[in-house]
């Protein structure tokens, strides 16, 4: 269970993020979702403990962030980076097993685990012997999955997944992803502006707009009863093509 | 892994070059020193092997060293023993009292500064100027004031030591009321202005009355009719000290006082320079005596070899362990950052030759002024490129190891040096080169290397001398470079060979 509880950040004197308040229950999938600017960058870095904030807490399984160590907190939150955010320097297997082996991991753990999340996220025994730039865009998706989950984290934390990638792969990950996720059976935090992937991929989802929380709930919720007009204003937005008897 | 295999190799590699060129020293010998033209190195070679043949003391020669500062420096600092300097410069560029004349005058006031001279050897190299024989019938030149009529034709080049003593170009000027447009004085390495007066590019030059080049070069010497030159006798050199440590070896070098004409000075000279007789041969014809064994050309060049590994190596080796930890901090302490950037630049501003200079002060003469010069210009390539390749890491890159949970080092030695360390080689293989290139100027304070056939050949006007030094230190410059080609195989992680 991920949980922030009343966060308020404020950068150069100015509110970044104000009495932010999330609850991701345990094994479920939820999409925080913004425009640039909404502040969803600064509160993934607070949930990272990249950055400080100055006052609430955040918590994963009832347990404060402030409690532990950068490492312990790191075990305890995988992170999937923006466009998979692979190391170019080292092998996909290095990728996936770097964070073991600043551990101390043995070598024979290591690998058991590695061959364990490559068969989960499905991906070729070959592949983990490349490097990066070798990869297309859903391979180094998916070893960066690998690498988050490596630790067996309680929380998963992904920012952007698909944004680097092209549509038809895009829709074919999404599917593959949200198979993945439910196999993990993973606490998971997307962070995306696109509506369309928050819908496929998350059962609820909460819409930050400069820097407050202005709605959370499923879709479903949003579209029928918007707690705000900018909540419908953000959901007309992201429109989708026109249909046939439009274009006639 | 691989990365840490191949900083074991490469230092591995660099640390027995060191050890390859380090001699014993031997603590009991006597170091002969030379200024850095031909009757210096012939003097000295005198004074090496009059002493070889009358002591067992072993005797280290330093021929070739620079010119008076360097010498005196080395003289009073003990790293040479003896050299043979001439009363003129002792009294003007040392003692700053032109107006002493006698040799108890001048033994009086050296006193103060522990120094002991010899009686003269016997023949006075003084300054002179000379002009080509032709334009001297041409203009019928016979006296230093006859110059008057040509002034407005004049193309001197002068030595770089004529043009700045107190008893050297201006104040000659000022005494023959010449007047030359300075425009129409050039500085120049002395050897180099027998070329250009051949050459026609200059039409008059400074230079030692005992010079074998003015036959050579056809000159006529101007007569000093105002007397303005001081008096330029040979005297040894030496500390007190060696007079009372080796009084039996201070004896052999005063026997030879009064001995060597003026016309035998000429005469030695020559041979150096026209005939190319090395300087051990001219020595022992001289003392009568058997020469030396000398050296055949693949051990000195071996000897050379090693020298130079040792200089350029040890360089290497500090400004890789001084220059990209300076580099990483550069790039966490930004004030402190662009300091040592500065630092390191205005270094690289300062003429090898003067940085040199200021060195032996803290350092005395031969390898150890050499090493430090040598470091401290190899440093600025290292620390920048380190701080450039650290500094363009994509920042992406270090917020997600840190939200790996990496600590510091982690980040440092897992990401932030292995990505940026094909800029740091980079520097490196330019430290390097430009190392083996100024290690050849380490010869002139006595240091050894490529650079002492080179001195040695330039003070001479001799080329097939250079080339032994300039031959393999452009060697050793390609195989560097070829060697940070394997390097770079070794110490930057394929996956960032492969993106290019």
């Amino acid at each position: 269970m991920l949980e922030l509880q009343n966060v308020y950040k404020t950068f150069h004197g100015r509110l970044v993020l104000a009495d932010v308040n999330l609850m991701v229950p345990k094994g479920a999938t939820h999409a925080l979702i913004g425009s640039s600017g909404s502040g969803k960058t600064t509160l993934l870095r607070v949930t990272l403990g990249l950055i400080p904030f100055d006052t609430g807490y955040v918590k994963i399984n009832d347990q404060a962030l402030l409690s532990f160590s950068p490492m312990e907190w790191a075990d305890r939150i995988g992170y999937v980076p923006q466009d998979g955010g692979l190391f170019p320097h080292i092998t996909a297997y290095d990728n996936v097993s770097l964070i073991a082996r600043m551990r101390g991991w043995k070598k024979s753990k290591i690998s058991e685990r590695v061959e364990e999340l490559r068969k989960l996220v499905d991906l070729d025994a070959g592949v983990l012997e490349q490097f990066p730039s070798e990869l297309s865009g859903g391979q180094q998706q998916r070893v960066a999955i690998m690498r988050a989950a490596m630790m067996d984290p309680a929380v998963m934390l992904l920012d952007e997944p698909m944004a680097a990638l092209d549509p038809l792969m895009r829709s074919t990950l999404q599917r593959e992803l949200k198979s993945i996720f439910q196999r993990l059976g993973k606490t998971v935090l997307i962070v995306t502006h696109d509506l369309g992937e928050a819908v496929f991929l998350a059962e609820n989802i909460t819409l930050l707009h400069e820097g407050r929380i202005i709605q959370s709930g499923a879709y479903r919720d949003l579209l029928r009863h918007p707690a705000d007009p900018f909540v419908t204003l953000f959901i007309n937005a992201q429109r989708t093509l026109p249909d046939a008897a439009e274009v006639a | 892994m691989k990365k840490t295999i191949g900083l074991a190799i490469f230092l591995a590699s660099a640390l027995p070059l060191g050890a390859l060129a380090l001699r014993a020293n031997t603590a009991d010998s006597i170091v002969v020193g030379s200024k850095i033209f031909t009757e210096g190195y012939v003097l000295g070679e005198i004074a090496a092997q009059s002493i070889e043949s009358s002591s067992k003391v072993p005797v280290e020669r330093k021929l070739g060293m620079g010119s008076t500062g360097i010498l005196f420096e080395a003289l009073t600092t003990g790293a040479i023993d003896v050299y043979a300097d001439y009363t003129g410069t002792l009294t003007e560029a040392i003692l700053k009292k032109p107006d002493l004349k006698s040799i108890a005058d001048i033994q009086a006031a050296l006193s103060t500064m522990n120094l002991v001279i010899s009686e003269p050897l016997g023949f006075d190299d003084t300054y002179a100027l000379a002009v080509k024989e032709d334009y001297a019938q041409k203009y019928n030149l016979r006296r230093i004031s006859d110059l008057v009529k040509v002034q407005g034709d004049i193309k001197a080049g002068f030595s770089y030591e004529f043009m700045d003593r107190k008893d050297g170009w201006t104040r000659l000027a000022e005494a023959y009321h010449l007047s030359i447009a300075p425009q129409r004085v050039q500085r120049m390495e002395h050897s180099l202005t027998f070329q250009a007066i051949d050459d026609g590019a200059i039409n008059l030059i400074d230079t030692y009355s005992t010079d074998a080049k003015i036959k050579k070069s056809k000159l006529r010497v101007l007569e000093d009719d105002r007397g303005f030159f001081p008096v330029y006798q040979a005297v040894w050199v030496v500390r007190r000290a060696f007079v009372d440590e080796h009084p039996r070896e201070w004896q052999t070098l005063k026997a030879l006082e009064g001995s060597i004409s003026a016309p035998a000075m000429i005469e030695m000279n020559a041979q150096a320079d026209i005939q190319k007789l090395s300087f051990a041969k001219i020595a022992s014809q001289f003392l009568g005596s058997e020469a030396p064994r000398s050296q055949s050309l693949q051990r000195s060049i071996l000897l050379r070899t090693k020298e130079h590994l040792w200089l350029v190596g040890m360089s290497l080796l500090f400004s890789v362990l001084v220059g990209i930890p300076l580099g990483v901090l550069a790039v966490r302490f930004h004030a402190a950052g662009q300091a040592i950037l500065i630092a390191s630049a205005l270094i690289q501003t300062v003429p090898s030759l003067a940085l040199l200079c200021f060195l032996i002060p803290l350092f005395g003469v031969g390898r150890e002024p050499a090493l430090a010069a040598l470091c401290l210009y190899s440093l600025l390539p290292v620390v920048l490129n380190t701080f450039t390749g650290v500094r363009t890491v994509d920042p992406r890159h270090l917020e997600n190891a840190r939200a790996f949970g990496l600590n510091r080092q982690q980040i440092l030695f897992r990401i932030v040096l292995p990505l940026a360390s094909p800029t740091v080689l980079a520097g490196i293989k330019t430290a390097t080169i430009v190392s083996i290139g100024t290690a050849t100027l380490a010869a002139l304070v006595g240091a050894g290397g490529y650079g002492a056939p080179i001195v040695s050949g330039l003070a001479l006007n001799d080329v097939p001398t250079i080339l032994t030094g300039a031959i393999p230190a452009a060697a050793m410059a390609l195989a560097a470079y070829g060697l940070f080609e394997v390097l770079g195989i070794l110490l930057i992680p394929a996956g960032l060979r492969q993106k290019r």
